[in-house]
């Protein structure tokens, strides 16, 4: 079954847009959450990770700070 | 172990365009780089690129990523180089992950954001402090933040905040803000900024994130409530690696009209060099200049 993945994201941060490149083609569908104009999801990301550098993302409740390629492969099974 | 003709450390605009013309040259080499796109890829809008009258960092930075990529280049990211060191006539060059051997290196590892040094600086990194101001910038919206620094960068830095945050600080160390004229002149039409001279930060506050900041303004200690420090204090090269290679009194390896440094098969191109101006399409060039000087190098000499 495909894991949920959310990613917490501003649309001027290159690594966000590195990010989400990366998921679109490995084929992995995600939930985009901008955190500067959704603050319930800005909330949400400082809870979940006590920071508020983006990306973040949310690997079937797994958290990954920052673009790391080795870790997301790894969780995605890529 | 195998060893290469070429190690090129970096993959800004300087290494990758290094890369292309060390494939084009069926040069047998290895790129090293932590990330890709160097600088470029932190830039908001570029409009001085030749070809490209108007391109966003993250998009220059995927062009450059997918012409290196051309070449089945081997490239290894999200690795550190701790160490590069001649020994006879070749260079070893220590990574975090593993040791190579080489004929001659390029370095083009560009440069960093400079580090403030106070007290809550590294405590609250991520944490409403900040060296990125078009990453992190939108995160700010309707709060009061600070930019630190009086340059070009804290002035862009400062420009991007007025339309996100309630208000803007400026605390800048010397009589009055440096920069381009044409930036000054829209942030004193700004609304909602303050500029500090003559003032420098103490301290960093705060709890779980950032609350306040500690500065001396005009020999007086005060505290400001804000939410967010932006810290735009000007660049420093990436180095540290390189102990023998000589440098300038900002820390640029010192490099000649053929991007040699004072150690032969040793090269450098890009902003990490004391190179005159720092654009990433000098960057490119120079770049392409030392990939060529490595050529002859190797050509000349015999291992």
């Amino acid at each position: 079954m495909a894991k949920s993945v959310k990613v917490y994201s501003t649309s001027t941060c290159p690594w966000c847009i590195r990010v989400k490149q990366f998921l679109k083609e490995n084929n992995i569908e995600f939930q985009n959450l901008d955190v500067s104009g959704d603050q319930l999801a800005a909330d949400e990301m400082m809870a979940k990770t006590g920071q508020m550098g983006v990306p973040v993302l949310d690997i079937d409740g797994e958290i990954i700070i920052g673009f790391d390629k080795e870790k997301i492969k790894q969780l995605l099974g890529l | 172990m195998p060893i290469y003709d070429l190690i090129i450390i970096g993959a800004g605009p300087a290494g990758i365009t290094a890369s292309v013309y060390a494939a084009r040259k069926k040069l047998d080499f290895l790129v090293i780089s932590l990330d890709i796109g160097g600088q470029a890829a932190w830039s908001g809008d570029i409009e001085n690129y030749t070809g490209y009258q108007f391109i966003t960092g993250p998009e220059l930075a995927q062009k450059f990523e997918e012409h290196m990529r051309r070449y089945d280049t081997a490239l290894k990211e999200g690795e550190e180089v701790l160490e590069v060191k001649k020994s006879g006539e070749i260079i070893l060059v220590k990574t975090n992950k593993a040791d190579y051997q080489s004929r001659s290196v390029i370095i083009a590892s560009g440069k960093k954001s400079k580090e403030l040094g106070v007290v809550g600086e590294k405590e609250f990194k991520n944490r409403g402090l900040t060296y990125c101001a078009t990453c992190d910038g939108p995160l700010f919206s309707a709060k009061v933040v600070a930019v630190i620094g009086g340059g070009n960068s804290a002035l862009d830095a400062a420009l991007q905040l007025t339309k996100i945050a309630k208000q803007v600080y400026i605390i800048n160390n010397t009589v009055e803000l440096g920069g381009d004229a044409i930036m000054r002149q829209k942030l004193k039409a700004a609304t909602n900024v303050v500029i500090l001279n003559n003032s420098k930060v103490l301290s960093v506050l705060g709890n779980k994130f950032v609350s306040s900041i500690k500065i001396k303004s005009s020999d007086q200690e005060k505290e400001l409530a804000v939410q967010g420090v932006f810290v735009e204090i000007g660049l420093t090269p990436n180095v540290a690696f390189a102990k023998d290679v000589e440098k300038n009194q900002k820390n640029e390896i010192k490099v000649n009209l053929r991007n040699e440094s004072n150690i032969p098969g040793i090269f450098a191109a890009g902003d990490v060099t004391d190179v005159l101006e720092k654009q990433i399409i000098i960057a490119a060039g120079e770049g392409s200049k030392a990939a060529l000087s490595v050529f002859h190098y190797l050509s000349r000499k015999v291992f």
